[in-house]
C-alpha cells in the first residue's frame, strides 16, 4: 500500500533505524529519510558484523572452516555445515556413503523447519503480536534437543564432516525424529488459524513490497523470497544434489492468495508451507535411509586437486554459494560465500520506496535476514 | 457532596464543632484522595502482574514465579527496582517538559478515578459533568505524551509522540460519541445517576447493553474506541515496540518510566470502569438491590460487583493484547474516521430515535409489560 | 547449452574478446573475456535467446598470483544451463565496466569487490565500501595485505 505524500508540503527526516533497533534482526542499519511516516528512501547499511570469514578461510585447512560455516547462519548451522562439504567434496571428488547423505538431508531439513520457525515467530512478533514467538520457539526446542542428541550442541552444531558426518546417529533417534513429526504436523494448520489469517495481519502484509518475478530474478533473490514472487524455482529440485532426487515433495510458490504475488504475505507464507513440505521430505528420508558407514576415506592432510567450483545448495534463507579455488594446498586458495541474506539486501532500497515505517519492519521480517551471513 | 459529608461528620462527633467547616472538608477530601489513589495505585500494581499471568498463560509459559508464592510480590520488587534506577534525563532534551510530561500523564490517567462510581456511596466526587469531566481529564494524557516526545529531543520519541496524539485525537470523537447514548437513556451526565437508572428487571436487565440493539452495538464500538485511547495493541502504534523502539517513553527510565506504565494501566481502568458504568450496568448486582441493604453491606455488595465487572474487561484488554497484531498508523486512522466515528453517530442517532418512539423503554421492559 | 557451445557463440559475436574456455578442473567452465567487453558480453549472454543467463550467481574478486580476476557466476533460470565468465585485471589499479545495468543484483558484489579487493567498477550506480568502515585503510582480501596495527589509535 503506496501512502500518498502530495498532499501537504512537508520537511524530510533522516532517522537511523539501528544498529541497535528491536526489529531489524541484529546489528543491521537502515538509514531512513522519510516525510513523516512515509519513506522516501530507505537504505541499508551492513558490515556492522563483519569477521572477515573469507580472510579466514584462507588461512586455515579445509576442515577447520568447518566450524566457521556454524557462524554464518546460526539459525541454519547444519545447513551451512553440509553446504561446506558438499562444496569440498564436489572440489576433491569424494564419494560419500549414502547413510551419510541421508543423515545430512534430515539435520538439514530438521534445521529448516527451525529456521523456518523462527523467521515465522520473530515476523510476527515484528508485527505486533508476540505470543506466536513463543509456540515456534515452543517447537523449535524440540528440534535443538535432537540435535543435542546428536551433536551436543544445540545451536552452533559442527556435525558435518567433510566426507559425512562426524557421528552415526544415536539410539532411537529416527524414532524420536517421527514423533517430534507427528507431534508438529497439527501444529502448522494451528499457526494458520492462530495468525497467518488474522485480518489485522493480513493487511498490514498484502500488497506491501512487492518484489516482481523479473525484479526478484533480476536482483538475485533466492529461496523462499523468490518462490514468494512466483518463480518455481528450487535448487533442491532444480539442481539436485545429495539424495534430493529421490524425494518427492513440492516446491511452495507465492500465490498472492491476499493480495498480488510477490508481496511480504505470499513470502510469509511460502515459509509456512515450507515447512509441511519439510516434514514430507523427513518422513521420507526416515523411511529410505540404508544401513552403512557415515564417513568416508579423507586423508589427514587433505589436499585437493587444483581447481575451482561453484556449488550452491538450497539453505532457509535462500541460496548459499560457495566459489572454492584450490590451489593444491591444504588451505583453500580463495573462498567466496555468496550469502543469500547479503544479495536481498541489494532489493530492499528499490522496493521499500513509498512505503511507511512500519513497513519497512514488515519488509526485514518477511525476507527474513541473519545479519552473520549478510557481514560474514 | 464532601461539605455536607463534612457538616454531619461534625453533627455526629459533637467535639468537632469548634473547628471550622472548611479544615475539616479540606481533610476528608485529603483522605478521600489518599484512599482512591492508594487504591489506584495498587491496583496498577497487581494489574501488571495480572497481565504477565495472562501473557504467560495465553504464549503457553509460566510468568512470574520467584518472587513471593505464585510471584505475587513482583510488582512490588519491579516498582522498587524502577524506584533505585538511576533516573537518565538526555543531555540534549529539553529538561523542564521531560520532566514534567510523566507527571501529567499519571495526572490524567488518575484524576479520572475521582468519578468513578465504585459503589452505591463509594464515589470520591459524585460530578454532575461526570462523563464530560472523565473526557476531559484523560485528554490531559495526550498532552504529557506529546511534551514527553518533543521533550526526549529523540526523534523514534517525537514519531511516537505525534501518532499518539493523532490517534488520542481521532479515537476521543467515537468514545464521547458511543457512551452519548446512556447519558440519553439516563438524561444525566453524572455517573451515579447513569448507574441508577440501569436499576429495575432483577438488576441486569435493566443494564443499558440489553436497553436497544443500538446500545447493544454502542458497548462494542465504545470498548474498540477506548482499546485505542489507551494505546494498547493492537492500537499501540505510539510505542510500537518493533517499529519505534519504545515510542514517546524511549529515553524515559526508572521511576519516570514508571509513571509511563502505571499511567497506562489507570487508563486501563477507567475506560473499563466506564464501560461498566455505562453499559454493565454499573455497581448492580443481578438479582439483588444493593440498594436496599445495610449501608455497609449494600456498598460492599456493590464494591465487589462493580471491580468484579470492570476487572473482568480489563483482563480483556490483556487477552486482546496478547493476541492481536498491530495496525499501521494508516490503517488505524482510517478504522476511527471512516469506520468507528460514522458507526457510533449512527448509533446515537438510531438510540435518540429509539427513545423518542417507545417513551424511553428498552426492549426487556417492554417484554416484561407484555406478561404484566 | 554445453560450455563448448556457448564459448563458441560468444565467440561468434565478440571475436577476439573471448580468448579461452577454461574447462578442466573448473566446475562450471569460464569464458576468459577481456574486462573492456564484459558489460556487452553480459548483456549478449542476458537477451540472446539461446543464452537467457538472467539470473547472476555469483560475482567475486580473486587476487591470483600475477593478476587479479573478476568472476561471474552465471545461470538461467528458463534453460537451466550455467556458465562461468572470468575477466583478468592487472594488479596495477584494476578496474572494468559494472555490469551492475545488467543484472542489478550485480551492485552489492561490486562493492564488496571493491571494498575487499580494491577493484573498481566503472560506471557503477554506487560504489561505497560496503563491509568495512568508510575509513578503512587497504584491500583486505588482496594477498600482499598488511594487517594494520592500529586502527582509530586503538591497537589492534
Amino acid at each position: 500500500m503506496k501512502a500518498r505524500a502530495e498532499a501537504l508540503p512537508t520537511q524530510e527526516m533522516l532517522i537511523n533505524m539501528g544498529p541497535q533497533h528491536p526489529s531489524t534482526h541484529g546489528v543491521l542499519r537502515v538509514i531512513l529519510r522519510t516525510d513523516g511516516e512515509v519513506v522516501v528512501n530507505a537504505r541499508p547499511d551492513v558490515g556492522y558484523l563483519h569477521r572477515a570469514l573469507e580472510k579466514i578461510g584462507e588461512r586455515v585447512t579445509y576442515a577447520q572452516f568447518m566450524p566457521f560455516t556454524d557462524r554464518l547462519d546460526y539459525l541454519a548451522s547444519m545447513n551451512c555445515n553440509a553446504a561446506w562439504a558438499w562444496a569440498v567434496e564436489k572440489l576433491a571428488g569424494i564419494e560419500v556413503p549414502e547413510r551419510a547423505e541421508y543423515i545430512r538431508v534430515i539435520v538439514c531439513e530438521l534445521n529448516r523447519i527451525s529456521s523456518h520457525l523462527i523467521a515465522f515467530g520473530s515476523f510476527t512478533a515484528d508485527m505486533g503480536a508476540f505470543t506466536p514467538f513463543l509456540y515456534a520457539i515452543r517447537e523449535r526446542e524440540r528440534i535443538n534437543d535432537l540435535f543435542e542428541e546428536i551433536c551436543g550442541n544445540r545451536l552452533t552444531y559442527n556435525y558435518v564432516r567433510i566426507g559425512g558426518v562426524s557421528a552415526d546417529l544415536p539410539d532411537r533417534f529416527l524414532e524420536k525424529t517421527k514423533e517430534f513429526l507427528d507431534y508438529f504436523d497439527p501444529k502448522i494448520p494451528e499457526y494458520n488459524d492462530l495468525i497467518s489469517y488474522n485480518k489485522i495481519f493480513v493487511h498490514r502484509l498484502a500488497n506491501v513490497a512487492v518484489a516482481t518475478p523479473e525484479d526478484a530474478v533480476a536482483y538475485g533473490l533466492t529461496g523462499p523470497n523468490l518462490r514468494g514472487s512466483g518463480v518455481r524455482f528450487d535448487l533442491r529440485r532444480n539442481e539436485p544434489y545429495s539424495v534430493y532426487p529421490k524425494i518427492d515433495f513440492d516446491i511452495c510458490v507465492g500465490t498472492g492468495e491476499r493480495g498480488t504475488v510477490g508481496d511480504c504475505f505470499d513470502r510469509y507464507m511460502v515459509r509456512i508451507n515450507e515447512m509441511r513440505e519439510s516434514v514430507k521430505i523427513l518422513r521420507q528420508a526416515i523411511a529410505q535411509i540404508p544401513d552403512g558407514p557415515v564417513m568416508a576415506k579423507v586423508p589427514r592432510v587433505f589436499k585437493p586437486p587444483v581447481g575451482e567450483v561453484y556449488f550452491r545448495a538450497e539453505n532457509p534463507r535462500g541460496e548459499t554459494g560457495i566459489y572454492l579455488i584450490s590451489d593444491g594446498t591444504v588451505n583453500p586458495y580463495r573462498l567466496k560465500i555468496r550469502a543469500p541474506s547479503f544479495v536481498t539486501m541489494n532489493i530492499f532500497e528499490k522496493i521499500t520506496r513509498g512505503l511507511m515505517i512500519a513497513d519497512i519492519v514488515a519488509v526485514i521480517g518477511s525476507f527474513d535476514i541473519i545479519l552473520p551471513e549478510i557481514d560474514r | 457532596m464532601l461539605e455536607s459529608l463534612a457538616i454531619s461528620l461534625v453533627d455526629a462527633v459533637p467535639v468537632l464543632s469548634g473547628v471550622p467547616l472548611w479544615t475539616i472538608t479540606l481533610l476528608i477530601m485529603v483522605v478521600v484522595a489518599a484512599v482512591v489513589l492508594t487504591f489506584a495505585l495498587t491496583y496498577a500494581g497487581l494489574a501488571t502482574y495480572v497481565e504477565r499471568k495472562v501473557a504467560g498463560d495465553i504464549q503457553a509459559r509460566i510468568g512470574p514465579n520467584r518472587v513471593g508464592p505464585v510471584g505475587i510480590l513482583q510488582f512490588l520488587a519491579d516498582g522498587i527496582k524502577l524506584l533505585l534506577k538511576e533516573d537518565i534525563i538526555p543531555a540534549k532534551a529539553d529538561r523542564f517538559l521531560f520532566v514534567l510530561a510523566p507527571y501529567l500523564v499519571f495526572i490524567g490517567s488518575f484524576a479520572a478515578f475521582v468519578v468513578v462510581p465504585f459503589g452505591v456511596g463509594l464515589i470520591a466526587s459524585d460530578l454532575n459533568i461526570g462523563i464530560y469531566y472523565v473526557m476531559a481529564i484523560t485528554s490531559l494524557v495526550v498532552v504529557g505524551v506529546l511534551v514527553a516526545g518533543w521533550a526526549s529531543n529523540n526523534k523514534w520519541a517525537l514519531l511516537g509522540g505525534m501518532r499518539a496524539a493523532a490517534q488520542i485525537v481521532s479515537y476521543e470523537i467515537p468514545v464521547g460519541m458511543a457512551l452519548l447514548p446512556a447519558v440519553l437513556i439516563a438524561g444525566s451526565l453524572s455517573l451515579q445517576d447513569i448507574v441508577r437508572s440501569q436499576g429495575g428487571l432483577f438488576g441486569i436487565f435493566g443494564w443499558n447493553l440489553f436497553h436497544n440493539p443500538f446500545t447493544f452495538f454502542s458497548f462494542f464500538l465504545y470498548y474498540v474506541a477506548a482499546l485505542a485511547e489507551t494505546n494498547r495493541t493492537p492500537f499501540d502504534i505510539p510505542e510500537a515496540e518493533s517499529e519505534l523502539v519504545a515510542g514517546y517513553h524511549v529515553e524515559y527510565s526508572g521511576i519516570r518510566f514508571a509513571f509511563f506504565f502505571l499511567a497506562e494501566y489507570g487508563d486501563m481502568f477507567v475506560v473499563s470502569a466506564l464501560a461498566t458504568a455505562c453499559f454493565l450496568g454499573g455497581w448492580h448486582v443481578p438479582f439483588l438491590n444493593a440498594e436496599a441493604l445495610p449501608a455497609v453491606w449494600g456498598n460492599l455488595f456493590s464494591l465487589g460487583v462493580f471491580l468484579g465487572k470492570a476487572l473482568g474487561l480489563v483482563v480483556v484488554m490483556m487477552w486482546v493484547r496478547w493476541t492481536l497484531p498491530r495496525l499501521r498508523v494508516d490503517q488505524l486512522m482510517r478504522m476511527s474516521w471512516k469506520y468507528l466515528v460514522p458507526l457510533t453517530f449512527f448509533n446515537l442517532l438510531g438510540v435518540s430515535l429509539w427513545l423518542l418512539l417507545f417513551q424511553g423503554r428498552g426492549i426487556p421492559q417492554m417484554i416484561a409489560s407484555l406478561f404484566g | 547449452m554445453e560450455p563448448k557451445a556457448i564459448f563458441e557463440a560468444v565467440r561468434a559475436t565478440f571475436g577476439e574478446a573471448v580468448s579461452e574456455l577454461q574447462e578442466e578442473g573448473f566446475r562450471p567452465a569460464f569464458l576468459v573475456v577481456s574486462p573492456e567487453k564484459v558489460r556487452e558480453i553480459g548483456r549478449f549472454l542476458r537477451d540472446d535467446p539461446a543464452m537467457k543467463f538472467d539470473s547472476l550467481m555469483c560475482l567475486s574478486g580473486v587476487d591470483y598470483p600475477d593478476r587479479f580476476a573478476v568472476v561471474y557466476h552465471l545461470h538461467s533460470l528458463a534453460i537451466g544451463h550455467r556458465i562461468g565468465v572470468k575477466a583478468y585485471l592487472p594488479r596495477e589499479s584494476p578496474s572494468l565496466p559494472s555490469v551492475d545495468g545488467v543484472w542489478p543484483t550485480a551492485n552489492f558484489h561490486e562493492r564488496e569487490a571493491f571494498d575487499l579487493f580494491g577493484i573498481v567498477f566503472e560506471g557503477s550506480w554506487d560504489l561505497r565500501r560496503i563491509l568495512l568502515p568508510e575509513d578503512w585503510e587497504g584491500h583486505p582480501l588482496r594477498k600482499d595485505y598488511k594487517y594494520p596495527e592500529f586502527y582509530h589509535g586503538i591497537k589492534v
